[in-house]
């Protein structure tokens, strides 16, 4: 058994619009995984399916053998899928090391009497979660912001920061919502080094949406490509920029233009 | 995480601030320490407050009704038997009205769970969905209770209230429970819960890709604060040693609604700054509703002068510090900001 995620024949309409038809498509474990599209293809929505932010029309979504269709985002991420947000969406009066942090609260399983009463387990627990964290930041080179408010960084810095804080919940599958939007070609480069870094360290497998082409040629396996929410691709990234179909979709039709 | 250096300095500033509400009550005369005990009650409702409004950021417009839950409770508990006997007029008061009777503290106590269990059972239909229909439902619920106890005279003597409650609430009650609340406050916020509930409140749906149940979190918060608040009307009775329903209306949520703003939402140094600035400042102001004399020229009274000078200083605040006098951050967590830029402009 190596796959870790199976989408199975989701369906998923919005009143008369069908955004997402009929979908397949299976992540093996170790994986970066590609989902690549035009806007409107249904990229975010298949993301907001798998972690329980919508409940599918049509299909399940089974994640190591279980389906996990419908289970509420929070219990999702506690099964261990983590999720970063096509727009940054960092918590804004808190720190970079409190952003971190937040991503460890399964972790710090010390009860709400025992935060009042200041009891060992207290101390013990945000000791460890602090060492943890600092490791983390480490990793992505934002250790030294640790202190600063979240918003105050560079953009491929708080990039960063949502990244760490999803693999600070400790999931084994990873969902990138266009992670190198927005950064320039050094940022990009960046990212996919650490990437490669979690990949190897924290045991992941990654399903990133990505519209850099050279970024996912680097970094994934495999890739589906959506067209209005359908299939049109899977396979390679060298033989999808080839795919007359992939093409079209980006492009235009050709032939009958 | 533990700290030793910090430990005995918040050792130290306890046992300060305890020798202080000592000294004081035994001490000071009358006056002062009606203020001091007002600063006090302000301070635990402000501070509990806070928690759900400023941290967690639902907005909401409780306290009245969990003051009122908290006070009603108290004082009929502390109420001696007889004494209720001959105060229930309308009719004669319920038998577990009238023979209910226990000391002080647990008293309180009761009172303060009372309110925390309303609000656990108005938080389980209200936290479901989102938006501002907290603002909404707790609105009502201050109607609501003040309504109840106009109109079951058998538990509370209806409008006319419940006078007679025996003074046990001296500063040193009022003052070390301030304390506890800003230590229980601060404890919170200090710890995964206060980051989530602000989490929470900076967004709600990233919170919830973090695995945190926003619902569990903005329930404990709601309730936290409702016990504290029923907690504070407890010692408000028996300071009074008189409620009537009237007392508990909705321009009291206002007031404190104004503490927090002014403080800084979200900041329990705002907030415990804000009910000792407000409390002694609006004492202070009475001169101005009094006759004025300047430069041996007599200006006459002009009642209601107070309330004017206090608008103009709240519209400055709010014009100048918008986000209140200590933004969302506390007192300690603003001074090693201040540091470490101090540091790094050095370097």
């Amino acid at each position: 058994m190596n796959t870790i995620l199976d989408v199975k024949n989701v369906t998923m309409k919005f009143g008369g619009v069908t955004a997402i038809d009929n979908l397949s498509f299976s992540v093996e474990k170790g994986e970066v995984y590609g989902l690549i599209g035009p806007n409107g293809a249904g990229k975010t929505t298949i993301f907001n399916i798998i972690t329980g932010v919508l409940y599918p029309t049509e299909g399940k979504v089974l994640f190591e053998g279980k389906d996990i269709t419908g289970t509420k985002p929070n219990r999702v991420v506690s099964k261990g899928v983590a999720r970063t947000f096509q727009n940054i969406r960092l918590f804004k009066s808190m720190s970079v090391l409190d952003n971190i942090l937040i991503g460890f609260d399964s972790y710090a399983n010390y009860s709400y009497l025992e935060a009042i009463f200041r009891l060992p387990r207290y101390f013990k627990r945000e000791k460890e979660i602090r060492d943890k964290a600092y490791k983390l930041m480490e990793v992505f080179g934002i250790d030294i912001f640790a202190d600063n408010r979240a918003t105050d960084l560079s953009y491929g810095n708080q990039r960063k920061v949502e990244i760490a804080r999803a693999v600070a919940t400790n999931p084994r599958l990873l969902l990138l919502d266009e992670p190198a939007a927005g950064m320039n070609p050094n940022e990009t480069a960046q990212l996919s080094n650490i990437i490669h870094k979690l990949k190897s360290e924290f045991d992941l497998t990654i399903l990133l949406i990505e519209h850099d082409m050279k970024f996912v040629n680097a970094m994934c396996n495999k890739l589906t490509v959506l067209d209005y929410g359908e299939k049109i691709f899977e396979g390679k990234p060298a033989d999808a920029i080839v795919d007359e179909k992939v093409i079209s979709a980006y492009l235009g039709d050709f032939k009958h233009a | 995480m533990f700290d030793f250096k910090r430990f005995i300095r918040n050792i130290v500033l306890i046992l300060a601030t305890l020798a202080f509400i000592y000294y004081a009550q035994k001490s000071m005369d009358s006056y002062n320490l009606s203020i001091l005990m007002n600063i006090g009650i302000f301070a635990i409702l402000a501070l509990s407050y806070n928690l759900i409004n400023g941290v967690a950021g639902q907005f909401s417009l409780e306290p009245n009704g969990f003051v009122a839950i908290g006070a009603y409770f108290t004082a009929i508990l502390i109420i001696p038997p007889e004494t209720k006997l001959d105060m229930f007029a309308l009719v004669d008061p319920a038998p577990i009205v009238a023979s209910a009777h226990m000391s002080f503290l647990p008293a309180v106590l009761i009172g303060g769970f009372a309110a925390m269990l309303v609000a656990m059972l108005l938080a389980l239909p209200v936290f479901r969905v989102r938006g501002d229909y907290l603002a909404i439902v707790t609105l009502g619920f201050g109607f609501i209770i003040r309504i109840f106890a106009i109109n079951n005279p058998e538990y509370t003597n209806g409008a006319m209230g419940l006078n007679d409650i025996p003074e046990y609430a001296n500063f040193i009650w009022i003052g070390t429970i301030a304390l506890i609340t800003f230590i229980v406050m601060i404890h919170i916020i200090y710890s995964k819960y206060g980051r989530s509930m602000k989490a929470v409140r900076d967004d709600e749906d990233a919170a919830t890709a973090m695995g945190i149940n926003t619902f569990k979190i903005k329930t404990l918060a709601f309730m936290t604060s409702a016990f504290f608040e029923g907690v504070g009307g407890g010692l408000l009775a028996s300071m009074l040693t008189t409620i009537t329903p009237d007392q508990f209306s909705f321009l009291l949520t206002f007031q404190l609604l104004i503490f927090i703003v002014l403080g800084g939402l979200g900041s329990m140094s705002g907030a415990l700054f804000a009910s000792i600035l407000l409390g002694w400042g609006l004492e202070k102001l009475r001169i101005l509703d009094e006759n004025i004399t300047l430069f041996g020229h007599d200006f006459g009274a002009h009642p209601g002068l107070r309330m004017v000078v206090f608008s103009i200083i709240l519209l400055l605040m709010m014009l100048y510090a918008r986000r209140g006098v200590f933004g969302d951050r506390e007192l300690t967590d603003i001074i090693r900001d201040y540091k470490r830029k101090k540091l790094e402009s050095k370097k």
